[in-house]
């Protein structure tokens, strides 16, 4: 029964929350190696592009709400998410159009690219601010738990209540479908396989006729599509505060390269590798072990690694491992 | 128009600018954005460093000037009674033991092969990670129960705070070493990551760890290296001086302390400039450039390119925490919460974009030019919008709501003033020679 007990407090406060956090960081890192890949840089921008997609989504969440439209146990915003797309891709091909395809015909350095995404980065936020605020915003709505902890503990008779927030098991749901759409289209389209062509070998892909203005294109409507899901995703989740966006950038940026950059299998399992470590080591592990160990072993503390305030610590250290060890990634990512 | 004259008249332009503001609002403000200009100068000073010689790309400047601040804490506070007798002397030991733990680890690496080296290293650090935190957590809880409402931390050496400047600068030279160490001769997008990780790691400890600068509960009332403006109003020699200037006493002490601040930065900067400009212009500055444009010919002439990047790194870093050690000493106070990566260290990145990477006298310059539109854009935006919804209703959705997010016109502003300086001058106003 303890067994019993340990497994489903583990599940409840490490497993669950940590894959659904994984899936989202999963779904941000796609964005940046495939901008990585394609465009060869590294885009500050992407937590902003989230916010900016997820804001959108909200927007017409609103609207719909209270037009008084609802997508019945799901929440309305992912009936809103097409919008936020569009939204976001908008400004996506605008901002390649008047900033980036400047310095991709000059064929600048990546690093000026890099601080070129920085003042894209500026202007998203401010955007960003300017239209919906500094502030946290709520939208979910819809059924709030697929399985509440009462109704858990009921129905087992255990003693640990195991809650799974629908939001939880959208976000896996809805990561399991984008990433299924997007590896077909990259491996069994036209558009995808060029775009991959044109990623491993930019002169070779020109010279079998590859259009390259077409490849960007795509790539930035496949990075709209992916920074909105996962920003939304993110919001519904937690919630959405523009500034955590911004701060979203580091773990999304360790998990694109601990996978290796500009490997899309690799962002996938980065982003999980991320996830669980934060949840992991900054979880106090006191229940759990409470139930596994023998009465006169029990820890006194809260067996917390470290608190939570440093999860980015997490993500950055096994950033630094792999940088000194792997630099390439576990995924054979491309170094430049 | 020769050069000097050129850039004469765009320091002047800027000091202009800076009358104005005083003329139009009054002489105090344009003394408070004179003054941050002269730490954002100096900050800018080191990005230059970093960027304009050496092409390292730190997106970490945060972290370093809050490691300055941290500094200022550390030195010029009075030391808390009983704090160091009940938990300092443990936590100075987990410190040590921490520190010795990584080198162990460090040391394997270089001494063990194989599995053996792998296992030794998990082992060292798991084992010293648990030794630390059960030498570190008693310590901790007994200083921060010490009057938790106004100290429960450690207090500093109650030194003159104008030597916590240098050794901010010290304090942000050590953390850059170890990044350096650690990222440099990687990809330049790495070292990116690295810092800007480092610089949120930076916070999180000074806001988490309360014995060390009170975490997010503030240090407040820090010491001056000039003169309380309460104690010169009291000064009847001041007043009567004041009186014959023809200036309220209230108001001339807060001139007088802001000029000497201003004094004082002023004087940092011109030190810290001349030091720059020699730099430059030796043969170490030449080497440095030259690895810059190209690291490989560079690294064919015998230059080592990794050792010369770290200590331009340290360098740089340092100065980024010399300015955060003046400024927090400006401030007199220790906010942990405020220090936010937009306004510490992407600002400070268009400040050297816009004034001209590679040249010390651009920096500067972008350092006063970009401080001041940051303070002005947000009442010229707010007078913007005011004046462009004026036919709206007073109580209008629309026009409320603009007036509301006038305050984020900056963000916007210093975005498109960088992408329009990248894309139409990109060597900045006053560009390298």
């Amino acid at each position: 029964m303890d067994f019993l007990n340990a497994l489903v407090a583990l599940s409840n406060f490490v497993l669950i929350p940590a894959i659904a956090y994984g899936s989202q960081l999963a779904l941000g890192a796609l964005g940046v190696t495939l901008i990585y890949g394609i465009l060869r840089f590294s885009n500050f921008a992407h937590g902003d592009t989230m916010a900016f997609g997820a804001m959108v989504t909200i927007l017409v969440t609103w609207a719909l709400q209270a037009a008084g439209i609802s997508f019945g146990p799901l929440p309305t915003a992912l009936l809103a998410l097409p919008f936020g797309i569009i939204g976001a891709a908008a400004l996506l091909l605008l901002t390649d159009k008047f900033v980036y395809q400047f310095y991709r015909r000059q064929k600048a350095a990546p690093v000026i690219l890099v601080i070129v995404s920085m003042g894209v980065m500026f202007i998203m936020n401010g955007l960003v601010r300017f239209i919906i605020g500094p502030d946290d915003q709520r939208f979910a709505d819809g059924a709030r738990f697929l399985i509440s902890a009462r109704d858990f503990r009921e129905m087992t008779g255990l003693a640990e209540g195991l809650a799974i927030r629908s939001s939880q098991v959208i976000t896996v749901v809805t990561a399991v479908i984008v990433v299924a759409i997007l590896f077909w289209f990259l491996n069994r389209t036209r558009t995808g396989k060029s775009m991959r062509a044109f990623s491993d070998n930019e002169d070779l892909a020109l010279l079998s006729g590859i259009n390259p203005d077409r490849v960007v294109m795509y790539t930035w409507l496949i990075v709209a599509a992916l920074a909105t899901v996962a920003g939304t995703l993110y919001g519904l989740d937690k919630s959405f505060k523009p500034f955590t966006y911004f701060q979203l950038l580091l773990p999304i940026f360790a998990s694109a390269i601990v996978g290796g950059l500009g490997s899309p299998v690799g962002a996938i399992v980065g982003g999980f590798v991320i996830a669980f470590s934060e949840v992991t080591i900054t979880y106090a592990w006191k229940k759990v072990l409470g139930y596994l160990m023998p009465e006169s072993l029990e820890p006194d503390g809260l067996v917390q690694l470290l608190s939570t305030d440093y999860k980015f610590a997490v993500s950055f250290v096994i950033l630094i491992i792999v940088l000194l060890f792997r630099p390439t990634g576990l995924f054979k990512g491309k170094a430049v | 128009m020769s050069e000097t004259m050129r850039n004469t008249a765009l320091f002047a332009l800027v000091s202009g600018l800076i009358v104005l503001t005083a003329v139009m609002q009054s002489w105090n403000s344009a003394l408070t954005i004179l003054n941050m200009g002269l730490i954002s100068a100096i900050m800018a000073l080191g990005v230059n460093l970093q960027w304009g010689f050496a092409g390292l790309f730190n997106v970490g400047v945060m972290g370093f000037v809050a490691l300055g601040g941290l500094a200022t804490v550390l030195i010029s506070m009075p030391p808390v009674e009983g704090a160091f007798a009940a938990g300092g002397v443990r936590i100075l030991t987990a410190l040590v033991l921490g520190a010795a733990t990584i080198i162990a680890a460090v040391l394997v690496q270089s001494r063990l092969k194989g599995k053996a080296k792998a296992l030794a290293t998990i082992a060292i650090l798991i084992a010293g990670f648990f030794i630390f935190r059960a030498v570190l957590d008693p310590g901790v809880a007994a200083v921060e129960a010490i009057n938790p409402a106004l100290q429960g931390n450690l207090g500093g050496l109650g030194l003159p705070v104008i030597i916590a400047w240098p050794v901010g600068g010290l304090l942000a030279a050590g953390v850059a070493w170890v990044i350096g160490k650690t990222a440099l001769g990687l990809r330049s997008d790495y070292l990116a990551i690295a810092t800007l990780g480092i610089a949120e790691i930076i916070i999180a400890v000074l806001k988490n760890e309360d014995w060390l600068a009170r975490g997010v509960k503030n240090v407040v009332g820090l010491p001056r290296p000039v003169p309380r403006e309460i104690d010169l109003q009291n000064d009847p020699g001041f007043v009567e001086q004041a009186a014959g200037f023809g200036v309220d006493p209230v108001t001339a002490s807060t001139l007088f302390v802001k000029t000497q601040y201003g004094l004082l930065f002023a004087l940092v900067l011109v030190i810290l400039l001349l030091g720059a400009q020699l730099a430059l212009k030796s043969p170490w500055g030449r080497m440095m450039r030259a690895i810059r444009d190209n690291e490989v010919a560079a690294e064919a002439m015998g230059k080592d390119v990794k050792a010369r990047h770290l200590q331009i790194f340290i360098l740089g870093s340092a100065i980024c925490g010399i300015a955060g050690a003046m400024m927090t000493t400006l401030d007199g106070q220790l906010t942990p919460g405020s220090y936010q990566p937009l306004r510490f260290t992407f600002l400070i990145w268009v400040m050297v974009i816009v004034g001209g990477s590679g040249n010390n006298f651009g920096a500067v310059l972008g350092g006063f030019l970009i401080w001041f539109l940051w303070v002005q854009v947000e009442p010229v935006g707010l007078f913007l919008i005011e004046t462009l919804t004026a036919g709206l209703a007073e109580d209008s959705a629309l026009r409320l709501h603009l007036l509301d997010s006038a305050a984020h016109m900056r963000l916007l502003t210093m975005g498109l003033i960088l992408l329009l300086v990248l894309r139409f001058s990109p060597r900045g106003l006053i560009p390298e020679r």
